[in-house]
């Protein structure tokens, strides 16, 4: 097992140094007075110039990738474009945290509940029940999370006022799980697009491990149809959600975008927009990498998890 | 006199006492809320300590009525009318609660392939540990009598094997752990469905001893579902033959064997070769037509539509249970002419199998590389093809008859310098490089024609373009040479549109062969092709193939582990073991003997349609692995004549027998042993 997580580490290491040339050529696609942008359309040239200068955007290529390099090693600690003497890391990092907070949130209850549903469409498959779960997460899935945000806000955010409508007023005093009540309702709007989605790739292991011979086997001791369901049932049949899961952790730190504007919340993708709209390309380069970190850390800790549900998969790796 | 259907005409006991009897039992399946009926009222007892077999073709409800034993069936079965009496108690009327109680303590299951019927993913130890922490027992209390459960059924290091996942255990001896389960808290009844199919016939051997010597340990009864009527004859007291979900015969096993009385189980005796029954002798009987699907509305006889004795009296009334002498009964009004049924007439032509080859092997060889490491699958192996032969290899899995096979195809490149020569010119070792000649020549026709079919095309779609690749026929001429093989094959226009899945298990086999014989082959490789059908289906396959044979002057490689089947067909036997030839020979000569000892014993373990073998010689042991074969005779390690610093040092000569037979072994010619004798 060791082996296997050290060889797995080693590669995800090379194919970030792979992603951090292909994102370094990336971001030199872009008009090549990044100065002019950043300084605005009315200033001087000679201060566009000046400018272009400080940000090193005037030195050799290999300078300016060493430049990268060092910041990746220093965890950011090299300054953004946009705001000038404010590190990378300090821009990133609150955003890092608040995203983890919002993701953390809602896969808290979208896992449990996708599933169960997942569990009982498949058990009772054909069943009204089965059907019910498989077209409201169809449903629900199909609608672009930040449009639910804009209803969830306005129907419980604001007709109802049960729930803050905004993610951006929380006040300073508040603790953590206060402030958890703030991005409850973005939280909700992922929740009603990962739960259809989550549901039925649930439902579709389940079902095959329900017709399953061992399962039948299980019955045949004379087990408990709920103690069939968690001792042989759930380990078999929730590899894929497993998988599934950990390949949608990029979406979730770096793609909610439209959401957190909805709800104004500072998050990850936010700021990855605003960093390429600038564009400030060391906060653009950083955004990227940490979603791109976070991504192979998410992966790797899922392919791990299954190893560990399945000795037949754990035996192939190591092989 | 009329009986009731839930009176047996024989008397069997008080079914209170039986360790389970089924009283006129009826179950449906729902289809789109109709019921279809399954089981129309079964009636037997099985005494305990009794091994009592259900047999007939699938779809007969054999396995549906196993099931009901254990009121286990699918979510749209329902029991609609008789009982299931489990040591009195009726299991149709538990609660969900009893249920689960009775089936932790009272009957359990051994199922068709263990590999499935095991998680992959827990432990042997927790899942066979389970059947004690189910009554309540502590963790250690319940992995100690596990440990005990897998040593009473003989596993070889149980405490290492209880450590370890299904997946790291060969089938044989998942069968065993399964086992173990079953009769881990000593039920009064086992119900085994299927229970070494698919397992090596030396393999299937060990697990029937096992279980009659658990049997006799603990005096559980067995109920037995087989489709090879060998294991039923070897292992059962009793036999029930059933047909269209009711029972249409009951009898001891040997009289059930040696004089069937119902129309019925006579067809199924005479579909199988038996007492040493060659295709020169007579082609096999098949039983014309198919069972009724579940559901239908049945005549007053069941069978009366298949049945060659069959008069207006079965149409009209329904025939009465007969008590025959000795506690048996048919379901026939004429159980007293069935000697008017009529074997097939002999075979008329008889062809000459001339010494020359068509495709002939010269040493070949085939190493494979694994891990760094050289795993000879195939050793030196010289065979040739007579035209219009039938070649038949035997050996237990393993033992190299697939890699012998795929080498022939061009699956595999045989090592150099080893040669396979077409009509005396060498054939290139990949098929694709071969000529489209030699392509079309050697053709394959596999044991699952499910996953050999393209699913989604239609049969003339599939034939057609077999015939479009192999040939150099195209547009109308092509069509017309799809429906001339169809035709050969007897599958009409009717079938030639319908897709694969449409289609019974014989029928998609008569397109595997269709499509094989597309070419005009000259040697056609055939895979274990009727393990997996019914009897009748499969004595339909082998006359087929035995006619085609006549008319083409076709050859075959024919794979199997039915003895029966390899001597109806075979014109001559080769013996694999670990990428060896121990043996080839005609195959009347190697039943006669002299033979090489593990045919000797290969032999031996196959339970016979005929009777029991006497003097039964086990193989005990795993075959071994080809990547590190034992010195000297690779058969020493298992082999009883085994002669010590011989046998273990040096590689055994090549003896011609007789005519064309060889035996590779290092015992004088008057010291090797004679195959087994088989009677009742």
């Amino acid at each position: 097992m060791a082996r296997l997580i050290a060889r797995r580490l080693l590669l995800s290491i090379f194919t970030l140094f792979i992603l951090l040339i292909a994102v370094f050529a990336l971001t030199r696609v872009f008009p090549s007075d990044i100065a002019r942008q950043l300084a605005g359309p009315f200033a001087p040239q000679e201060r566009v110039d000046r400018l272009n200068d400080e940000l090193g955007l005037l030195d050799p290529l290999p300078e300016q990738f060493w430049r990268l390099l060092k910041d990746v090693f220093t965890f950011g600690s090299g300054d953004s474009f946009s705001q000038p003497g404010v590190s990378v890391r300090e821009l990133i990092g609150p955003a890092l945290w608040n995203s983890a907070k919002l993701v953390g949130l809602s896969m808290l209850i979208f896992l449990p509940l996708s599933i169960v549903g997942g569990i009982l469409a498949a058990r009772r498959k054909d069943s009204r029940l089965d059907r019910g779960i498989v077209s409201f997460g169809l449903a629900s899935a199909s609608i672009p999370d930040f449009v639910s945000g804009v209803l969830l806000q306005f129907f419980i955010g604001v007709q109802l006022g049960w729930l803050p409508a905004t993610s951006s007023s929380v006040p300073d005093d508040a603790g953590f799980f206060t402030s958890l009540r703030f991005i409850l309702l973005p939280a909700l709007a992922i929740v009603l697009v990962y739960f259809g989605y989550i549901a039925r790739i649930t439902r579709a292991g389940a079902i095959g491990v329900f017709e399953a011979d061992y399962t039948r086997t299980a019955y045949m001791k004379g087990l408990k149809p709920i103690e069939v369901i968690r001792k042989h049932v759930l380990r078999n049949a929730l590899q894929p959600t497993v998988a599934v899961t950990g390949t949608q952790m990029g979406y979730l730190f770096g793609g909610l975008v439209g959401l957190e504007t909805v709800f104004n919340y500072p998050g990850l993708g936010g700021l990855i927009f605003k960093a390429a709209k600038a564009p400030d390309l060391p906060l653009l380069q950083a955004g990227v990498l940490t979603v791109a970190v976070i991504f192979m850390l998410a992966t790797l800790a899922a392919d791990l998890l299954i190893a560990w549900m399945n000795p037949r998969a754990r035996t192939a790796t190591e092989a | 006199m009329t009986l009731l259907e839930s009176e047996s005409p024989i008397d069997r006991g008080d079914p209170n006492t039986a360790a389970l009897a089924v009283q006129d039992l009826r179950l449906v399946y729902l289809v789109r809320g109709k019921p279809r009926e399954v089981l129309r009222g079964v009636t037997f007892q099985v005494r305990p300590g009794e091994a009592f077999g259900l047999v007939g073709e699938s779809g007969c409800g054999k396995s549906t009525t196993a099931y009901a034993a254990l009121r286990y069936m699918p979510d749209n079965g329902r029991i609609t009318g008789g009982r299931v009496l489990v040591n009195g108690a009726d299991v149709t009327k538990m609660s969900n609660n009893e249920l689960r109680k009775f089936r932790a303590t009272q009957a359990s299951m051994v199922y068709q392939d263990p590999v499935q019927a095991m998680n992959p993913s827990l432990k042997i130890g927790e899942q066979v540990a389970e059947c004690f922490t189910i009554l309540g027992h502590g963790k250690n209390e319940s992995e100690d009598r596990a440990l005990q459960a897998l040593t009473r059924v003989h596993i070889a290091a149980p405490a290492s094997v209880m450590d370890r996942y299904p997946h790291q255990l060969s089938g044989g001896m998942l069968q065993r752990v399964v086992i173990a389960m079953g009769l881990a808290k000593d039920p009064k009844l086992l119900v085994l469905d299927e229970p070494t199919t698919g397992l090596d016939a030396t393999v299937e051997a060990e697990v029937l001893d096992l279980v009659r010597e658990l049997r006799d340990q603990t005096n559980a009864a067995v109920l037995l579902i087989a489709h090879n009527l060998g294991v039923i004859r070897t292992m059962c007291d009793r036999v029930g033959v059933m047909y269209a979900g009711k029972m249409v015969e009951e009898a001891t096993s040997d009289e059930l064997f040696e004089q069937p009385k119902h129309p019925y189980t006579i067809g199924l005796m005479h579909a199988i070769p038996r007492h040493g029954l060659r295709k020169t002798d007579r082609a096999l009987s098949t039983i014309p037509g198919n069972m009724p699907s579940i559901g239908t509305e049945l005549p007053t006889c069941v069978y009366v539509d298949r049945c060659p004795i069959a008069t207006e009296t079965c149409r009209t009334e329904v025939p009465p249970l007969v008590a025959l002498n000795d506690g048996r009964w048919t379901r026939c009004h004429h159980s007293d002419d069935v000697d008017a049924i009529v074997e097939p007439d002999a075979v008329a032509e008889e062809h000459e199998i001339s010494d020359e080859r068509i495709i002939e092997l010269n040493g070949v060889s085939k190493t494979f590389r694994q891990a760094g490491h050289d795993v000879p699958a195939l050793v030196s192996v010289d065979l040739g093809f007579a035209e219009g032969e039938t070649l038949g290899l035997v050996g237990e899995s393993g033992s190299g008859k697939s890699t012998l096979a795929k080498t022939m195809l061009g699956v595999h490149g045989p090592d150099t310098p080893g040669t396979i020569t077409l009509d005396g010119k060498p054939m290139k070792s990949m098929a694709t490089e071969r000529r489209d000649e030699a392509i079309r020549a050697i053709q394959m026709v596999f044991q699952n024609p499910d996953s050999a079919l393209n699913r989604s095309w239609t049969v003339r779609k599939i034939l057609h373009r077999t015939v479009t690749r192999l040939t150099t026929i195209s547009g109308e001429e092509a069509h017309n040479r799809v429906s001339e093989i169809a035709e050969a094959m007897r599958l009409s226009e009717h079938h030639l549109d319908m897709r694969p899945r449409q289609l019974s298990g014989g029928l998609k086999q008569r397109v595997a062969i269709a499509r094989a014989f597309a070419g005009d082959p000259r040697v056609v490789v055939c895979d274990e092709p009727t393990s997996a059908l019914d009897v009748s289906v499969q004595a339909a396959i082998l006359n087929l193939l035995a006619s085609l044979q006549r008319d083409e002057r076709t050859s075959y490689l024919f794979i199997t582990h039915d003895i029966g089947v390899v001597r109806y067909l075979a014109d001559r036997i080769a013996v694999m073991y670990v990428g060896r030839i121990m043996e080839k020979g005609l195959t009347e000569d190697v039943f006669n003997g002299p033979v090489h000892p593990y045919t000797e014993a290969l032999l031996s373990a196959v339970p016979a349609v005929d009777g029991v073998a006497h003097d039964r010689i086990p193989l005990e042991g795993d075959i071994p692995s080809p990547a590190d074969p034992p010195p000297g005779c690779v058969f020493h390690t298992r082999c009883k004549y085994h002669i010590p610093g011989t046998c273990d040092t040096e590689v055994p000569p090549t003896v011609t027998v007789s005519h064309r037979h060889e035996i590779t072994c290092h015992l004088p010619i008057d010291q090797l042993p004679t195959p087994v004798t088989i009677s009742v």
